[in-house]
């Protein structure tokens, strides 16, 4: 049992808790995850660490409620327990020193791209911050994102803070020059950001979260095509060139249990 | 010459009756039967069926209790050897082991130990509690990783000699393949529970959700002062057949669907969370025991029609006869010598069919196996709404990789000296399907025995109790 000793909501449907696992705390860097199950019926899955304190021995997750299993997670209060937590998964982030980085980040994920620009910004790397959301209600951790960057930026979808969409990227990536790029949030977004600065080539680093069971290398439903070979994103990512990822049959494969996500939604709600 | 009697039906539960259910499909002997298949066994002076055994089961000292009525001492006689018996006797290849060796099998059917096996310890577990046992710790600790059949054996070994045991496991539950892999209507997972606990009363300690190469290396546990170290870490990794579509929704490795449906009760979606997708065709990529289950899952499932697709023929199948012979009941389809060259989906991504090739059996080559061909134009197509990729598993790599000294052959499975089990790591050991390669339950825990004996002569010179 790992329990929840902060709790704290970051947006309407956002939160953020600290939870108990010293052993988990030791070891994680950022890009890694851990496989959560919160009930003795329920599933497995990933969320992305955004934080640990090795000297509390706590992780940090933020997550959004969109789902059976988050909605789940999102109830449970300080002092309560997840039943299993394992991690931390995946291979950390290369966070040497590249030079001049470009952050993107958006949703719930900019809590572990904070994490990796953290580790970023102490290994020597002058760092370029976009920070985005579908609207302003819901973009998060903004203050701590700009402390940890040299040159920092908001957008919005509808342009309530900030730019607006995520075609100013261009002009960023036209103005400046990165030796690399980071981005951490949802899947269409790396789409985007992949897609830009591939036509600049910036070495691009994704960090995708596919569909998964396990979480090591057991099921394989987290297979993710990379440079026209199969890779496992718990095992060979999560991190990978944004450049060589299929991420339209990413996309297609992480909808395939949709229908019964409803039904999971529709059964649980009408409780 | 008296006529040797046959052996004692065990009942089943009737094919189409069982496909729509997950309960046991063998029902296991009830005492009256025991007792007649038991007085069959003649007791030989010197028993050959001891020999085809992994776990050196004292086979004919427990039969002989079984006959004299006394069921729990039959399966604590059991026990002395094997931590596993209701595991054992439900998936052990007995036909290959102890029973290929019974005297009676010369001149009829030999006798059903695997069965006796089974039903002295469903007895024990039904009518006896588990109590927790006073050991006295004379040894060292052991970290033991992964909790399935080689990990559970070499802990419960070494456990009884007094060794301090830790067992990590990755996953929520402890038991290995028997919890993700074996599906319930041929191993309940209620009983592997119960060996678990029984494991557990021996004093040793099991930590759950605990990866090791990720949470801690080996050299951590060294440094946390463990003595020693066994990885069981299993063959976990899924191979695929690396052909186009294969990662096609509705294509589903045999470990993701089995880990799905048993491990994550998928088949009671939504009173569990974990869905699992099944259309109407499906096809089973492989024939041998994994492919068998998923393809019985799958009709258990919904599926209309459920295929086996092989690229050899029927004598070539690596399944367990029995298993086969359970998948033809139920009205499972087998598609030989044929072989899939790349799976269709429709524009949504979703799989359609998948595009074959017919095959031939060349003349056997020096290994005496005969590799099949493909026949030039003979390709055809299958429509197909899922499909399962079940042609085998590689080691996980997750250890090997975060290891530095532990030599591993180009498969990735670790490299052990065979006569101890022990890695190029002193201190280290390993056994099960992460040396062998994908194998069965019994020889992981055979290794597993073998390995236990060496770590604990290990341990005593380490500690100097050895001269």
């Amino acid at each position: 049992m790992y329990e929840i000793v902060h709790k704290e909501a970051l947006s309407p449907n956002i939160k953020l808790i600290e939870v108990k696992a010293p052993a988990v705390a030791k070891k994680t860097k950022p890009g890694q995850f851990v496989i959560i199950r919160i009930h003795e019926k329920g599933e497995r899955f990933p969320i992305t660490i955004s934080n640990s304190n090795k000297d509390e021995g706590t992780i940090q997750l933020i997550f959004a409620e969109v789902g059976k299993s988050s909605i789940l997670l999102g109830k449970l209060n300080e002092g309560e327990s997840i039943l299993n937590l394992a991690g931390p998964l995946g291979n950390a982030t290369d966070t040497k020193d590249y030079g001049n980085i470009l952050c993107v980040g958006g949703g719930v994920m900019v809590g572990a791209l904070l994490f990796q620009m953290k580790v970023l910004k102490g290994s020597g790397n002058n760092i370029t911050t976009i920070i985005g959301a579908r609207s302003k209600d819901r973009l998060i951790l903004i203050d701590e994102a700009r402390k940890y960057s040299d040159d920092f930026y908001v957008a919005t979808d509808d342009g309530s803070e900030g730019r607006q969409g995520i075609e100013f990227l261009k002009e960023i990536l036209q103005q400046k020059r990165f030796d690399h790029v980071f981005t951490m949030g949802p899947t269409s977004m790396q789409k985007i950001v992949s897609e830009y600065t591939k036509s600049y080539n910036i070495p691009t680093t994704v960090n995708l979260f596919p569909i998964m069971v396990d979480g090591t290398g057991m099921c394989g439903a987290c297979r993710v095509t990379v440079g026209n070979t199969t890779r496992f994103a718990c095992v060979h990512g999560p991190d990978f060139d944004g450049h060589q990822v299929d991420f339209d049959e990413l996309i297609s494969r992480m909808r395939f249990y949709n229908p019964n996500e409803k039904i999971a939604m529709v059964l649980y709600e009408g409780v | 010459m008296t006529a040797i009697k046959s052996q004692v039906d065990m009942p089943r539960q009737e094919p189409n009756e069982r496909i729509k259910n997950f309960d046991e499909v063998a029902i296991g002997y009830n005492a009256e039967m025991a007792l007649e298949e038991a007085s069959r066994c003649l007791n030989c002076p010197k028993p050959q069926c001891v020999k085809g055994c992994p776990v050196e089961v004292p086979i004919p000292e427990f039969i002989k209790l079984i006959k004299e009525g006394n069921y729990i001492s039959a399966a604590k006689k059991i026990k002395e050897k094997n931590s596993l018996p209701a595991v054992c006797g439900r998936v052990c290849p007995q036909e290959d082991q102890c029973q290929k060796n019974c005297v009676l099998g010369i001149r009829g059917d030999p006798i059903a130990i695997g069965r006796l096996e089974r039903f002295a310890s469903d007895w024990e577990r039904k009518y006896s509690k588990i109590e927790k046992q006073e050991i006295q710790f004379k040894g060292g600790r052991v970290a033991v990783i992964g909790s399935g059949p080689a990990g559970l054996t070499v802990a419960a070994d070494l456990a009884k000699l007094g060794h301090k045991v830790t067992i990590f496991e990755s996953l929520h539950a402890a038991g290995g393949v028997l919890m993700y892999g074996i599906p319930e209507f041929r191993l309940p997972k209620e009983i592997v529970q119960y060996e678990v606990e029984y494991v557990n009363s021996l004093g040793v300690e099991i930590k759950l959700d605990s990866t090791i190469g990720r949470l801690a290396t080996i050299q951590e546990l060294f440094d946390d002062g463990y003595d020693a170290i066994f990885i069981g870490s299993g063959a976990g990794l899924p191979n695929f057949l690396i052909i186009p579509g294969e990662n096609l929704k509705g294509v589903y490795s045999a470990n993701e669907f089995l880990i799905r449906t048993n491990l994550m009760k998928a088949y009671k979606f939504p009173e569990y969370d974990t869905p699992i997708r099944v259309g109407k065709r499906v096809g089973v990529i492989g024939a041998g025991n994994v492919a068998m289950d998923s393809a019985r899952c799958a009709l258990r499932l919904g599926a209309e029609q459920s295929n086996i697709i092989y690229r050899r023929g029927r004598d070539e199948m690596p399944a367990r006869i029995e298993e086969v012979e359970n998948a033809e009941e139920e009205g499972i389809h087998f598609e030989f010598l044929t072989n899939p060259i790349r799976f269709i989906g429709n524009s949504r991504g979703f799989l359609e069919k998948v595009e074959c090739i017919h095959m031939k059996l060349s003349e056997p080559d020096s290994s005496g196996r005969r590799r099949p061909e493909p026949i030039p134009g003979s390709e055809f197509t299958i429509e197909l709404d899922t499909a399962i990729i079940a042609i085998g598993q590689s080691p996980n790599p997750i250890i090997q990789q975060t290891t530095q000294g532990l030599e591993t052959t180009r498969h990735g499975t670790i490299i052990v000296n065979e006569d101890s089990m022990e890695t190029k790591i002193p201190g280290v050991f390993a056994g099960g399907d992460v040396v062998s390669g994908a194998a069965t339950v019994i020889s992981a825990m055979g290794a597993g025995k073998l390995a236990a004996k060496s770590m604990h002569q290990y341990i005593l010179s380490k500690k100097g109790i050895l001269q």
